[in-house]
């Protein structure tokens, strides 16, 4: 009996860390082909890997080469990198591109990693944000807003396409070793900024834990959008101080104040467009996906601050 | 010894340290809830809440036992005094009561989340916003709900109008009969003396993006005040017209005026 033909699967964001994980986990049972904007990464001769602008047309000729089951665009910008036009051509129209040539070349599946950011900080949101609640961080800060429109082309698609099986995954902060996200810099960080009276809860989850949560999403085609993030809390305060990090404090009211300081500093760790997540809470309820994936993080939240406290 | 430890060493006694230990909270590993709950931070807002109740506002408590062992309750009281001293000794009665003790979750003002420290320090000891959202989701975990359904119309009323219900939002019976959660009706007798209030400057208070802006006294008079829980109101169905639930909240209403009036005729003395 001739063997089932490996599925293929083009993992975008390859230079990331967590996409580096995903495709150890799945380089056992899928062949995988690698791609980044920013840089060629080498991930060995079994995985090939390519460094195109999704937006050139050279990019087409990776759909022409490889016939792709599925596609794991994990290479979103963070809205840390790059100027705000670069990140729109690269997040909205780069993955309006990647969406439009999975549809045109019969791609199964397209798994889409997304942010809690895009929920937006208020200081009226509740806890345990679901996924059916509005999307508020674009009419906060016009740095947020690629984040926003990446989602709502990638719901776009779900709807409309039906075929390619869409699912969008919001996770909450990804940590660990190798992020180089604002969050992972701050807590490996030794000294750490935080508004003066202001500790909001957050949510944390282990890259490997992230990366598990991407290969059940692959492993089982339910489609939707989905909130990423363990049943567990802790304040940003004491977050720090479980990092080993010595908290700075910034005078937090008059808000244009803070604003002000970040603008000054250009801290990446500590952008001003983000100052509202560092103000109010953001708690996301991740029930759903871990019902419907049978997901359960095995890092817990002491786990993931030791290795920033030992690594300091 | 740091500060934070000299404070705690000051304020936890192993009897109220003891008595917090006792109640089950669903915390995450590192003794944190959704809503920024704080196991520690509970043990030292008791401590701090038991002088508070027991020597400065001498509070005498009737009918506590009526708020059910367990499940979702909604204990719905009057609200006054400017400041939500209310909620902590109602609070603070049911956490140290002696048959099965609860700590209950109050649903705090929209506008504390952007005060720095106190936003946070309320959510440590158990408030949350007062969001439908939260209080479904709170009620979906077995919480014991303090709310106020005056709100600021009623923490922030004058002192000429005390003990005059205002007006009550009909958000907390459609959230009672949806999760099929009793009501405990509490009639607050003894903090409309706390902070007498006899004007608001209003245009202050939308300067300052808070309220109200009371004028009064800079001080909380030692009141004494009177908790009177009422026995437990059922609401069953959840499908009926809006008319209908304002009926039902009007009930409420009267039950907590009769409860204001009892704690009116027991009060002996102002302080």
């Amino acid at each position: 009996m001739p063997n089932k033909p490996r599925p293929q699967i083009l993992v975008t964001g390859a230079a990331g860390a967590l996409a580096q994980q995903v495709i150890k986990q799945l380089n056992d049972t899928c062949d995988i082909v690698a791609v980044d904007f920013r840089e060629q990464v080498d991930l060995g001769n079994k995985v090939p890997s390519y460094c195109i602008d999704f937006n050139k047309r050279v990019f087409e000729d990776l759909f022409r080469r490889y016939q792709f089951d599925g596609v794991i665009h994990l290479g979103r910008v963070q809205s840390s990198e790059l100027t705000r036009m670069r990140r729109y051509n690269a997040n909205v129209l780069g993955t309006q591109k990647l969406l439009d040539l999975s549809q045109k070349y019969g791609v199964k599946r397209v798994i889409v990693l997304s942010t809690y950011h895009v929920y937006g900080a208020v200081a009226y949101n509740p806890a345990l944000i679901d996924e059916c609640a509005p999307l508020k961080s674009a009419g906060l800060s016009a740095d947020l807003v690629d984040s926003v429109e990446l989602e709502n082309l990638a719901n776009l698609y779900l709807w409309r396409y039906p075929e390619l099986n869409v699912t969008i995954l919001r996770a909450c902060n990804i940590v660990g070793p190798g992020v180089r996200n604002t969050m992972s810099r701050l807590l490996s960080s030794k000294v750490a900024p935080v508004l003066a009276g202001f500790s909001p809860m957050m949510q944390f989850i282990h890259i490997d834990d992230m990366a598990d949560a991407i290969t059940l999403a692959w492993q089982k085609t339910t489609k939707g959008v989905f909130n990423v993030a363990p049943h567990d809390w802790v304040a940003y305060q004491q977050a720090l101080k479980l990092c080993g990090c010595t908290r700075i404090p910034i005078v937090s009211v008059p808000p244009v104040l803070p604003k002000t300081i970040a603008k000054i500093l250009r801290l990446r760790s500590f952008p001003h467009y983000l100052l509202a997540f560092f103000k109010y809470p953001v708690v996301i309820d991740g029930r759903t996906f871990a019902k419907e994936f049978n997901f359960t993080p095995k890092r817990s939240l002491s786990e993931i601050f030791r290795y920033y406290r030992d690594n300091k | 010894m740091g500060l934070a430890s000299f404070i705690r060493s000051k304020l936890i006694s192993s009897e109220s340290d003891n008595q917090i230990d006792r109640i089950e909270k669903p915390t995450g590993s590192l003794g944190y809830d959704p809503w920024g709950f704080n196991s520690d931070m509970v043990k030292m807002g008791m401590g701090l809440a038991r002088h508070v109740y027991e020597k400065y506002f001498r509070v005498e408590t009737c009918g506590i036992d009526n708020i059910p062992a367990e499940g979702p309750v909604l204990i719905i009281a009057n609200h006054s005094g400017q400041l939500p001293l209310d909620g902590i000794l109602i609070g603070y009665a049911l956490a140290n009561r002696k048959v099965k003790p609860r700590l209950p979750r109050a649903m705090i003002e929209r506008f504390f989340p952007t005060v720095p420290w106190l936003g946070n320090m309320l959510n440590e000891v158990g408030g949350v916003l007062g969001d439908p959202v939260n209080c479904a989701k709170m009620l979906e975990n077995d919480e014991a709900i303090i709310v106020f359904p005056e709100g600021v119309r009623g923490s922030g009323k004058l002192y000429r109008d005390r003990y005059q219900l205002q007006r009550f939002g009909n958000g907390f019976m459609h959230l009672a009969m949806k999760h099929n959660a009793p009501i405990v009706p509490v009639g607050v007798v003894g903090c409309e003396e706390t902070i007498p209030a006899i004007a608001n400057i209003k245009p202050l208070a939308k300067a300052l993006g808070v309220p109200y802006a009371p004028i009064a006294l800079p001080f909380i008079f030692p009141a004494k005040v009177h908790l009177n829980f009422g026995k437990p109101m059922y609401f069953g169905g959840s499908e009926i017209p809006e008319e209908q639930v304002t009926e039902r909240v009007e009930a409420v209403k009267s039950e907590i005026n009769r409860l204001i009036v009892k704690g009116l005729t027991e009060r002996k003395r102002l302080f």
